[in-house]
Parts: C-alpha cells; structure tokens; sequence
C-alpha cells in the first residue's frame, strides 16, 4: 500500500478548525440532548411506577413507541417526515425559520430516545426499593409526592449511577448519527477532511482518540458523581 | 381510641380479613397474635389506610379512616408505624430519619426537630449515634431509631408490625424494652408480636387472629389462663415449645 502519512495536515487550516468546530457540535448536540433526556426519561420513569393506571399507559407507551425504533429512522423521521405531516405552518418553520433544523430535529431526536432508555433506569431504580419504604414514608404522613421527593427518587437515581453513566456515553456515540442528516459534528468533519485532503486514515484516528477522550471525561465526571452521592456503608449489605 | 366494625377485606376474591370488630381504648396496649397469614399485618395496616378495605367501618379517635374525606396524610401523622423490616431511610442518618417528617409534616423548624430527636434517641438509648446512617446500626439500633422516628411526630397511638422478627435474639430484648417502656407512659398500642412473654408483662389485651378472622378478644390473664378456641390453644401450644 502506497499510503501518504501526513499527520501535520490535521493542524493546517481549515482542517483543524472544522475538527474543533466538529468537537464544539458534538458536545453541544450531546449536552443539550442529555439535558433532555435525563429531564423527561426522569419524568417519564416516575409515571411508570407511580398507582395511576392512565399515567402509567402513557408512560409505558413513550418507552415501547421510542425505544423500539431504531435510532436512525427516528432521525430521518423528525427531519424529514414529522415537518410535512404537522400543520404547513409549523412545517414551514421547521424547515426554514427554526434556528439550525439540522441540529435542532438531532438533538430533539436523541434526547427523546434517551429519554426512553433513561426512564427505563429510573423506573428499574425506583422498583428496586423495597415497597416497605413507601409504606414507611406514607405512614408518617408525608403525601405520595413527597414521598417521591425525599425518598424514593433520591435513593433510586444513587442506585442507577452506573447505568445512568452508560447512557451518558452511549449518546456521545448515538451523536454521530446526526451526521446523516446533516449537522456538522466531529464524524462529519472527519469525512469532509477525507474529502479534501484523501487523509482519511488521520482524519479518523484522530476523531477516535477525541471520542475516546470524551467518554473518559464523562466516566471520570460520573465516577465523582458516584462518590458524592454515595450513601455511607450502604451496599455493604445490599446484596443481602 | 381505635374502633373496628365488621371490618371486610380481599384480595381480589380471597378474603383477607373477615368481619373484625374490636376497639382499643386510650393508654391500652393490645397485642395481636396468631398464624401467619392470618391477616394481622393487613388488620393493623387498615388502622392508618395504608391498606384499604371494602366493608365496615374503622376509626381513629372519631376520625373515619375509610372515609373519602378524610385527609389521610393528616390522619397518618397522628400515628406512629413500626415495621418488621425497619424501613429507616438508608440515604438519611438516624437524626435525619427522625427530622424529616416533624419538618415535611409537621411544619417544625430543623432546630426543633433535632432538639425532639435528640430527646429521643436517649429515651431509646442511642443519644451519641444520631449521626449514623442506618446500614451502621445494628438491627436492634435500627429498630429503636425507627421507634424515636414514630415518636417524633407526637402521635396519639403507635402500631408495631412484628418489630423483633427480622431481629437476631440478643436484640430482640432492647427492642421489647423500650417499648415496655413507652407502655408504661400511657401510650396506646397496637403489637402484632409473637413475643408470648412480651404479651404476658406488657398487653392489657390479646386478639388471637386466624384466617382473617379474630378468633379470641380476650383480657390477657383470660387469654392464658384459659383459651376458649382450638385454633388459640394450638397455635399458644405451638409457639410456647420454643
Ligand atoms: N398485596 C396482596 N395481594 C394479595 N394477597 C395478599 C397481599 N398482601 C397479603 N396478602 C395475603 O393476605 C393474607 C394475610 O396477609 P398478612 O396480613 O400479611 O398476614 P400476617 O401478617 O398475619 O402474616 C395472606 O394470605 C397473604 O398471602
Ligand atoms: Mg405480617
């Protein structure tokens, strides 16, 4: 193979401000996405474990109708489908006058899928307390949402750090996807280096070593969240 | 204090609690004994609508506890609950456990509360353990920072669920004394125990239960010195070999 190794290329312009710029919508695009997630996938996991029959049909239902499409057609659907079948008003300002529909319709997309898996961890979180704890907690009188609050959320999200940490990756990596519709994130960077310059082989070495960089933050920020939040000498005794 | 009235439970068909009627008057302490799964838990968690019933009638110092309108929570409040298993919040210390409803519930300041609590950990002999978290404890400590925890909110009666059965033996007896104790000051009890000799010193009163039915409504010197059933002499014979 006659291959050309030119690793200096990577820090000529414009190639390297397109790889910074790809790092700045990957982090945006995954930042704002978990915001999304963790807020609805928490509100949509309490509705699954709460008495209420109907609020529990629906929640059940968000998680089968998000989880269970693959997340690439999600994206095709929200760019390019859901524009056309909602009012032509509201279409049109999907298409034209929404700011960035590209990365807004990704991030839209990958928060409510994540929000399917992440509700899946808080209900498992919440299930996971021994029912006697409700029951302690409604007996001495503080109503089922203060419940929620002060015991059964709090020591349900300590027991799904890990899973939760997985997730937090995984839409990192799902982040990617939102190259095929467009939004100029770090693997769509890498391509368009390929593109111009046939470097392809730097271009994408150095896009893994910058997800892998990432994810090690995240595991490293998870890692101090789990240990602040840690309840003493508990876990000890948890597989009891 | 505590009046039950041809009280009636399933569990979708199988009936779980069959016409019970009794009453606990103020400052009695009445143990609740029988078979398991005859419904003594189920009887007890009726008291304080932690379980709900379909016929007859429960009320708590004239309150309804099956009512619509009654405010449960309220109502709740006013009753201390000791389960078999503790249930201390294991993310909370034991202070804490016994702070967090006097301030959510009772609207008390934190200092208040921490000065009650702290009160209360003495009375159940655990004044200097206030700061740990309950996976620290021992399961008798555990069980008498659950108790501080009920008595923390002021409550007119406390009901106790088995309260030394996950207990290992030698940790049965500090569990049984502070709640000696708290008998002793002239509060209302209901005890569902195994605890014969417990019952003996402590219960002016025992309900023998089986198969959801009360059985024997008896004072407690009537209840050992001459069970009138079958089913009670069986189930006394049975539980004072050991
Ligand atoms: N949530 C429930 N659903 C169905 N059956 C139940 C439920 N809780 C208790 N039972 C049944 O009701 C009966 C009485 O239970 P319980 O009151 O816990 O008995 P005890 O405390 O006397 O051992 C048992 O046969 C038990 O299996
Ligand atoms: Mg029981």
């Amino acid at each position: 193979m006659n291959y050309n190794w030119n690793w200096g290329i990577l820090f000529e312009e414009p190639y390297f401000d397109w790889l910074v710029s790809g790092v700045e919508w990957t982090l945006f695009v995954s930042a704002v996405a978990w915001i999304i997630a963790f807020s609805l996938g928490s509100i949509v996991g309490v509705a699954r474990t709460v008495d209420s029959v109907p609020i529990r049909a629906v929640a059940t239902a968000y998680v089968e109708l998000f989880r269970n499409i693959p997340l690439i057609v999600q994206m095709f659907l929200w760019f390019y489908v859901v524009p056309e079948m909602v009012p032509d008003d509201w279409g049109r300002w999907m298409k034209r006058d929404m700011p960035f529909p590209e990365a807004t319709s990704a991030i839209f997309c990958l928060g409510t899928y994540t929000a399917s898996r992440v509700a899946e961890q808080v209900r498992a979180g919440i299930e996971s307390i021994p029912v006697g704890q409700r029951a302690a907690g409604l007996a001495m009188g503080l109503t089922t949402v203060q419940v929620y609050r002060y015991l059964l959320v709090p020591v349900g999200y300590r027991i799904i750090v890990p899973p939760l940490t997985s997730e937090f990756l995984t839409i990192f990596k799902n982040s990617s996807l939102a190259l095929t519709i467009g939004v100029a994130e770090l693997l769509y960077q890498a391509r368009q280096i390929e593109n111009y310059t046939f470097q392809g082989f730097e271009a994408f070495t150095s896009v893994t070593l910058i997800y892998l960089v990432l994810t090690m933050i995240v595991v490293a920020l998870m890692v101090s969240v789990e240990e602040k939040t840690k309840i003493p000498g508990y876990g000890i005794q948890k597989d009891k | 204090m505590i009046e039950f009235k041809n009280v009636n439970k399933w569990y979708g068909t199988f009936q779980v609690l069959k016409e019970c009627t009794s009453s606990v008057k103020k400052g009695e302490v009445v143990v609740i004994c029988g078979p398991s799964g005859s419904g003594k838990s189920t009887l007890i968690k009726c008291v304080n609508g932690l379980e709900p019933f379909q016929e007859g009638e429960i009320s708590v110092d004239g309150v309804s506890v099956g009512a619509k309108e009654t405010n449960l929570p309220k109502l709740r409040s006013q009753i201390g609950m000791v389960f078999q298993n503790f249930e201390l919040f294991p993310h909370k210390t034991a202070m804490q456990n016994i702070c967090l409803a006097q301030i959510k519930v009772l609207g008390r300041s934190e200092d208040e509360a921490n000065t009650r609590g702290q009160e209360l950990l003495d009375r159940v002999g655990l004044g200097d353990l206030g700061y740990k978290y309950p996976s620290q404890l021992s399961g008798g400590q555990q069980q008498r920072v659950a108790i501080a925890r009920g008595l923390a909110m002021d409550p007119i009666a406390m009901l106790f669920d088995e309260p030394t059965s996950a207990l290992d033996p030698e940790m049965i007896n500090e569990v049984l004394d502070v709640m000696q104790q708290l008998a002793k000051s002239g509060m209302t009890m209901m005890v569902v125990t195994h605890e014969m000799g417990f019952a003996r010193r402590v219960a002016d009163r025992v309900i023998f239960m089986d198969e959801g039915e009360i059985v024997e409504d008896a004072t407690t010197d009537d209840f050992f010195g001459k069970p009138h059933s079958d089913r009670a002499q069986l189930f006394l014979s049975k539980i004072l070999e050991h």
